[in-house]
This record gives C-alpha cells, structure tokens and sequence, in this order.
C-alpha cells in the first residue's frame, strides 16, 4: 500500500478525523508574483558589519554590547536576537588562499522574507501579512504572543521578548519596510553594504542576477542559489563559493511550508462540509435511536413540577 | 437528560485535609503567576528562543483538552448513541470538561505574553491558522459546555436562589434565568449535545494539526499528515479511561455509588477504540518508512516506545480479559496506564519530538512551570470537590431509586459482549 492509498483509507476509516490531504488538493495560493528581494553576494562580503550597524540605526534598536568593530563577535556563531535583527557569522570551511592562510566566509543572517511564509499561516490573528512588496510584516497591534511563528519558522527567526511582562512583542528583520514603501528606498544593510555585498531589486531580476554571476564565474561560485527554492523560494537570495549546508544554511525542502496544514485545513472547512456533515450524521443517529417512549421526559416533568 | 439520574449533591464537609493539601498546592503557582507578571516569561520559565512552547501549551492546553474528552465522549455514547445506562457518568465527567475546558483560556492569559490581548482572534480572523481554528472551537465548546452544565445548577437552585449579602439583589433575576433555562433547554439540548460533539471532533484533531507546520522540526516518528486524526482518536479513546480515572479518584474520598459495573462496560469501548488508534500508530510509522527512526537509541525513540507499549498495547491487552475489566483495581491500573500514554503522547508531540534549528539546549520546565502547572491541577480538582458537594454531580451512596432500571441495561450491554 503507497503513501496515498493508505492516507485515503485512513481517512475513510476515521469518518469523524475530518483530516485528509487527498480530500483537499488546494488552490495555488496567493504569493507575491513581483516582490523585491535581496541578493547577498557571499564571496564579496568582508565582515565589517556595517550592515549590522545599519540595521541597529534604523531601527532604533538598543546599542550592542560589543562594539560593531570589534571582532571577537566572530568567535562564536550567533542567531538574530531581540536586540539585533541581523547577525554577520564567520565560517571557515578549510579553504586556504596562495599564502596557505584559511579564508573565512561571512554569512549574514536575517529574516529571508518567505514567498509563502509559515509564520504568517501559522499566526491566530494575522499580525504577521506578507506584503505584496515582499515584506513578511509584524503587526504588533493585533499580536498575542502566542509564539505559533516562532514554531512555524523553518529558518527559526522570530525573536521574541520574553524579559518583557505585559507588551512583548515578536522581534525580526522587517525588510526596512516603510524604506523599501517608498520610492528608490533601501533597506538599511543593503544601502550601507561598502562592496555591494547585498544587492536590492525586484526579486526576479535578483535571480537573473545571480544565475549571470554563477555562469560568468563559474570557478568563484558554486552552482545554487539559496532561497530560489527553499520552502517555495524566499526574497532573500544568497549565492556562495562554498557549499551552503557549510556555512550554517538549513538543508529545506522545496515545498512551502505552510502547504500540508493548510491543505487538510481547508479540506475540513470548505463550506464546513465535515463538520455539518458529522452533525448530521450524529442527529440522524440520534433521532433514530431515540427513546421510543416520548412520554418519558415529560413525565419527569411532571415528577419535578 | 435529565429526571434518569439520581445524582444528588453530596452531603460532606468540604474542608477537609485533602481539601487544604490542593489549596498548599496552588499557594506556590499563585507566587509564581505573580512573578510571571512582573518580570516577564524571561523570570519564571526556561522558554526560549528555540523553545517557544513549554509545558504550558503541552501540558495546560494540549494535555489538558485532551483528557476533557470525556465530556463528549460520554455525551456522545448516552445521548447520541442511545446507551442511557451510562448516564451516571454523563454528569461528572461533563463536569470535569468543562473545568478542564474553563482552564485552557486561564493557563493561556498566564504563557502569552500579552494576555490582555487573549480576546483579538475573536476580531482578527486568521482562517489559514490551524490555532486559530482551534481557539474559535474551544471558545464555542467552552460555552456548550456551560449550557449544558445549566440544568444541573437549575435542577438544585431552582425556586431557592438566595445568594449572599449585597448579591442577593439578583436573587430575582438569577431566579428567572434558571426558570427559563429550566424549561426551554430540555427541549434544546440535542442541539448542543450534537455541536458538542462536533466541536471536540474539530479541536481534538485540530491539535494535532498544529505541528504539521513545522514538518523540519517535528521528529519524524511523530510528523506525520495523518497527525489530527491520530490526535483526535487518542481523544476519544482516552475519555472512558478518564471517566474511570476521576470516579476511582471520587469514590476514594467520597461517599459515592459503586459505579464499577457501569465503568466495565464503559471500558469495552476503550478496547476497540485503544485497538484502532494503536493499529493506526504502528501502520502510520510503517507506510511512511519512520519505522527505522526506532533502532536509533536516543531519547525520542525510547519516548516513542513507551508512549505506544506502555500506553496503548499493554492497556489494551490488559484491558481484553474480562477479569480485568471486572475489577475496580484493574480497570483503575487500564486506566491510569492509557493517560500517561495519551499525556506522552502530546508531550512527545510539542516538547520531545521538537527540535529546533540552531537550538543550544534542549527544553526542560523550570520549578515555576511546574509549580503553575501544579497548581492549576489542584485549582480543578478543587473547584471539582467543591460543586460535588453542593451540585447534583454524582450519585451518593444509599441513593439507588434508578439503579435497576440501570442494571437492567447494562446487563444487557454486558450481554453482548459475552
């Protein structure tokens, strides 16, 4: 019995389990058909963190207790926090340059802005949208905080305030959103980035972009472009000159996230056919079994009254 | 529903040193809540970044609806099924879900971080969210529950409302809800009884749902798409083994009807029911090729060992001799043995089987959550003494006027099954 068959019999055995992924196909869903992206160019970047800085500055987030021109941050990998929505991370992969010195690639790490994004099907109340411009977007209006994102999250981005007792908010790079709203705006890391590291633009001339690169230098790069489709492909692209599983990056798969839940979701829940169709067929169940004296409840009613 | 039952509330007192040892359990959860509030999740919890969920959603939500199953399950069996003999269970155990339903919006205020804000899906619909989902059919049940509560609290206050001191001004208009719901919901309670049902189907399996969005991160002995179903059969089968469970704990402390041959009889069904699902678990790791995932020794497989052979095969072979089924000792072990495999089992789900990414350490709850966790527990078995004693819940003991028409039946259910 394969996969498919043994969902569908299973599925046929609990009529009550309401849940099967054959039932729904699903529409396509809807994602942002020309969002912008960013494309982050591995082999160029130098880790002066800069875009760190940046970032920090724009969004007004707390000073760091390391300097940004301190270097010893790189001793250790770190993840995006509450205080700092992108992290520039050293690896070295054992790569030595003609003076037999290893050379370090640095990997900045923020939200990669999903073109289906877990953490916006997962939200209860939709305080996480994501924007036609391809910004997934942090209401904090309407959050609750109930961290659903948080386990949603593939890439585990959404940061979260947990010293705070009463307005804690999800925390989490937001593209530059009210920058990149406006005409000729920049997120702040992709303006400041010194050797054009971090290249903003439609996504799709990104992809363009970045599969140029790799065939015009087919000996600095190695063939793949992070993001095009992981987990049904993200705004932020990287390309690499060594392996991405190397350097931190999470071998995902292709499908979107959010795809299975959704599927048996919405397959439950079209026109709520399985739940009325239960309540039917529990109140056929009901009436026919009925007690056949009808003159008992109201002769309780008459005990009582 | 209602006249069959010789339900009566208990006269015993209620402060009695059980009574003060759930009330020492709860005074540290209390201490803690307040810390919660006052420093953050941060003070109390070892939530983190890479552990979002602790054993409040595990254990105070997702535990804890599960073993309300017995609400509807009973429900289902007396008054959708027909099978009247088990009425005398129908009442506590719908006591005991709507405690346990009552406590799934306190445990939440107390691990969100913006409690105030608990009532927004409410406005912000979110239909793509399985959470969002759940929420709306927890809130609605929660409320089915309420209604269907109604006629216990009206069958004994009825005519003698007489609420103390400055309350006693709604004494008139308490007094006419009850008449009111006294004689319309008889009429109506099919209604209800049926969108219970309904409703805990959706939820129950919409629990599960949950984790299928984090098909990287669940550990794949437990993710699977078959995941709803497998929680919403678990549910359902776990609901006799608690009816059973809470009636041992009652008769303990209680003076309350021997209901051992209404409990054997229940737990036929939880044979068949137990049968199923542990089929279903066994083919669901085979047909999708996890089953090799067992030969690693490392602490999610052994956790998946125990929550299948410990919690569902040897209950459920316990389970099929008769002798078992028979006696109070036997059914009580079945019973406590098929609820620590439904609570490893949600726990294997949202804390065990969940890894995260670039997670430094693992999970384990801090004395806070416990301590919390702990309380609310005692919170419900609390509140649960203290309505037996004043609302017609059980049946106590010397007060059988309908246990022949009762025994009648059952020995009818018990011959079939001979």
């Amino acid at each position: 019995m394969n996969r498919r068959a043994f969902l569908k019999w299973a599925a046929a055995g609990g009529a009550a389990a309401l849940g099967s992924p054959t039932i729904a196909a699903g529409a396509p869903r809807k994602v942002p058909d020309d969002p912008y992206g960013c494309l982050v160019d591995l082999t160029r970047c130098v880790g002066c963190r800069k875009c760190e800085q940046a970032c920090n500055r724009v969004n007004n987030l707390p000073p760091p207790s390391t300097p940004f021109d301190d270097l010893v941050v790189f001793d250790r990998h770190r993840r995006p926090s509450p205080e700092a929505f992108t992290v520039v991370n050293r690896y070295h992969t054992g790569r030595r340059d003609d003076r037999g010195q290893l050379v370090p690639t640095f990997v900045k790490v923020q939200c990669m802005h999903c073109q289906d994004p877990a953490c916006v099907s997962a939200c209860i109340v939709g305080a996480l949208t994501k924007k036609t411009n391809g910004a997934v977007h942090y209401d904090v209006s309407k959050c609750i905080g109930c961290r659903y994102c948080m386990v949603a999250c593939p890439f585990q981005i959404p940061q979260y305030e947990y010293t705070d007792p009463i307005t804690p908010r999800v925390r989490k790079c937001t593209f530059c959103f009210e920058r990149i709203s406006q005409e000729g705006g920049l997120p702040g890391c992709a303006a400041i980035c010194p050797v054009e590291a971090i290249t903003f633009g439609k996504r799709n001339v990104l992809l363009d972009l970045a599969k140029k690169r790799i065939q015009e230098n087919p000996t600095r790069y190695i063939d793949s472009i992070y993001g095009a489709t992981e987990v049904g492909g993200t705004s932020w692209l990287y390309i690499s000159g060594e392996p991405f599983e190397r350097l931190g990056f999470l071998t995902l798969p292709s499908k979107p996230i959010p795809q299975t839940a959704e599927a048996i979701q919405h397959g439950i829940f079209k026109y709520f056919w399985a739940p009325l169709t239960l309540y039917g067929l529990l109140g056929a169940i009901m009436y026919s079994v009925r007690p056949k004296t009808p003159s008992r409840i109201s002769d309780d009613k008459g005990d009582q009254s | 529903m209602s006249g069959r039952h010789a339900a009566a509330p208990l006269s015993v007192p209620l402060w009695t040193p059980g009574v003060f040892v759930l009330i020492a359990l709860m005074i540290p959860g209390f201490v803690f809540i307040l810390a919660r509030f006052i420093g953050g999740l941060a003070a109390v919890t070892n939530l983190s970044q890479t552990s979002p969920w602790g054993i409040w959603v595990a254990i105070d939500v997702a535990t804890g609806v599960a073993l309300a199953a017995g609400g509807f399950t009973t429900a289902a069996l007396a008054h959708v099924f027909g099978r009247h003999a088990y009425e005398t269970v129908t009442r506590p155990a719908l006591l005991t879900a709507m405690l346990g339903y009552t406590f799934v919006p306190i445990a939440l205020m107390i691990d969100i971080g913006r409690s105030w804000a608990i009532w927004h899906p409410i406005i912000y619909w979110q239909g793509n969210s399985v959470l969002f989902e759940v929420a709306m059919c927890v809130v609605l049940y929660t409320n089915v529950l309420y209604i269907e509560f109604l006629p216990i609290v009206a069958e004994r206050y009825k005519d003698r409302v007489r609420l103390p001191g400055p309350l006693s001004i709604l004494n008139g208009i308490v007094e006419k809800f009850l008449q009111v719901a006294d004689r319309t919901l008889d009429r109506v309670m099919w209604v209800f009884i049926l969108a219970g049902v309904v409703l805990s189907c959706m939820h129950q399996s919409g629990l599960g749902s949950l984790m299928l969005i984090a098909p990287t991160k669940l550990h794949p002995l437990w993710y699977t798409p078959i995941l709803p179903l497998l929680f919403l059969l678990s549910a359902i089968a776990v609901g006799f083994p608690m009816v059973i469970f809470e009636n041992a704990l009652a008769s303990a402390s209680l003076p309350i009807e021997d209901e051992t041959p209404v409990l054997s009889a229940l737990s036929r069904y939880t044979v068949i029911l137990l049968g199923v699902y542990g089929i279903l678990k066994v083919a669901d790791i085979v047909v999708r090729g996890a089953a090799g995932y067992l030969l690693e020794a490392r602490v999610e497989s052994f956790s998946f060992l125990v929550e299948l052979l410990v919690g569902v095969f040897l209950p459920f072979f316990l389970l099929l001799k008769p002798s078992v089924r028979k006696s109070r000792r036997g059914l009580f072990i079945s019973a406590c043995l098929i609820i620590f495999g439904v609570v490893l089992n949600r726990l294997n789900v949202f804390l065990v089987g969940f890894q995260s990414p670039y997670a430094e350490k693992g999970y384990f709850p801090s004395i806070g959550e416990l301590a919390v966790t702990t309380a609310l527990i005692a919170a419900i078995m609390f509140l649960y003494r203290l309505l037996v004693t004043y609302l017609p819940v059980l049946t106590p003991r010397n007060h059988s006027h309908t246990t022949t028409a009762c025994d009648g039946a059952l020995l009818q259910e018990g011959r079939a099954e001979s």
